[in-house]
């Protein structure tokens, strides 16, 4: 009976794999887009794509979307808490 | 009468770990925006000696080992134990190509003398050989975390294949996964900082 309430979430191979043509495009794009010089853009655009793909793998490949609030709020803690370790290194590296 | 089993728990406790695995990583990584900010140059001269070819195929490897496990997931949701070990057997197939790769890839650096501790590093650039410090900790390290994954999903596979992961009971086969996932999720970003932006 319990069992009914936490209905496994079933991802369809159709959909699996529509995630997965997803990625291989944005690596295409990102690989392309290497080879063009954009001066201090660079870093921002390949970090914004893999980003984009991490998006993909986090919410359908390891299934967040489908999780419950305890899993959504600690990553995304986890994600903020990667952002300050990194931007205030960086800051005080770089404007020091 | 089936002993309870904490679904929800096992699952958070999993997501834990990965955040301190996270957490590594993105320690390299704050090495790698601090040292690629003083040494944009060196960095962009080192950069030019991977090869390009090598890192998007691993990265093609291992975005589809991370597809062809999360179906062996819905496999065993189904019922399809065959399709199931099928789909593990191609992923651990995707691990050992990436490795195989690796193996290669550090090969051809050792042919040009870049390796830790080489003369020619010693002698080189302070920014260059920073550069390759931080590429064999990082790629070691993560060429590391797949030959643990790759453990992990043996075991799952050997426990699908014995019918101790089935549709009802499959939270081993799930952990692996993420595991699986997260590898690829850090190579997602190992591949752009050391392949491409430089």
């Amino acid at each position: 009976m319990m069992e009914e309430q936490e209905q496994a979430h079933q991802l369809s191979y159709r959909f699996l794999a529509l995630i997965l043509g997803g990625l291989l495009a944005l690596t295409g794009v990102t690989v392309a887009v290497s080879y063009v010089d954009w001066g201090f853009l660079n870093v921002p655009i390949s970090l914004f794509v893999a980003s984009s793909k991490a998006t993909l793998v986090l919410l359908f490949f390891m299934h967040i979307k489908y999780e419950g609030m305890a899993i959504k709020v600690s990553f995304i803690s986890t994600v903020l808490f990667l952002a300050i370790m990194i931007s205030f290194t960086f800051w005080d590296v770089a404007f020091r | 009468m089936e002993r309870a089993v904490d679904k929800t728990g096992i699952k958070i406790g999993m997501w834990i770990f990965l955040y301190s695995e996270i957490i590594l990583f993105g320690g390299l990584f704050v090495l790698y925006a601090v040292y690629f900010h003083n040494f944009p140059g060196d960095f962009a001269v080192a950069g030019e000696e991977l090869n390009r070819l090598f890192g998007t195929l691993n990265t093609v490897v291992l975005l589809v080992s991370s597809f062809t496990v999360a179906a062996s997931i819905t496999a065993v949701q189904r019922r399809r134990t065959g399709q199931a070990v099928g789909l593990l057997l191609f992923s651990l197939g995707c691990g050992l190509v990436f490795l195989i790769n690796k193996y290669f890839e550090w090969g051809a650096k050792f042919e040009h003398g870049l390796y830790p501790n080489s003369d020619r590093l010693f002698e080189a650039d302070p920014g260059f050989a920073i550069f390759f410090g931080l590429y064999y900790t990082i790629t070691g390290l993560h060429g590391l975390h797949v030959i643990i994954g790759m453990v992990l999903l043996t075991v799952s596979l050997v426990m699908v294949l014995r019918g101790r992961v089935d549709h009802q009971r499959y939270a081993l086969l799930e952990n692996s996964g993420l595991y699986w996932h997260l590898v690829d999720l850090i190579w997602i970003y190992v591949f752009p900082l050391f392949y491409l932006v430089l």
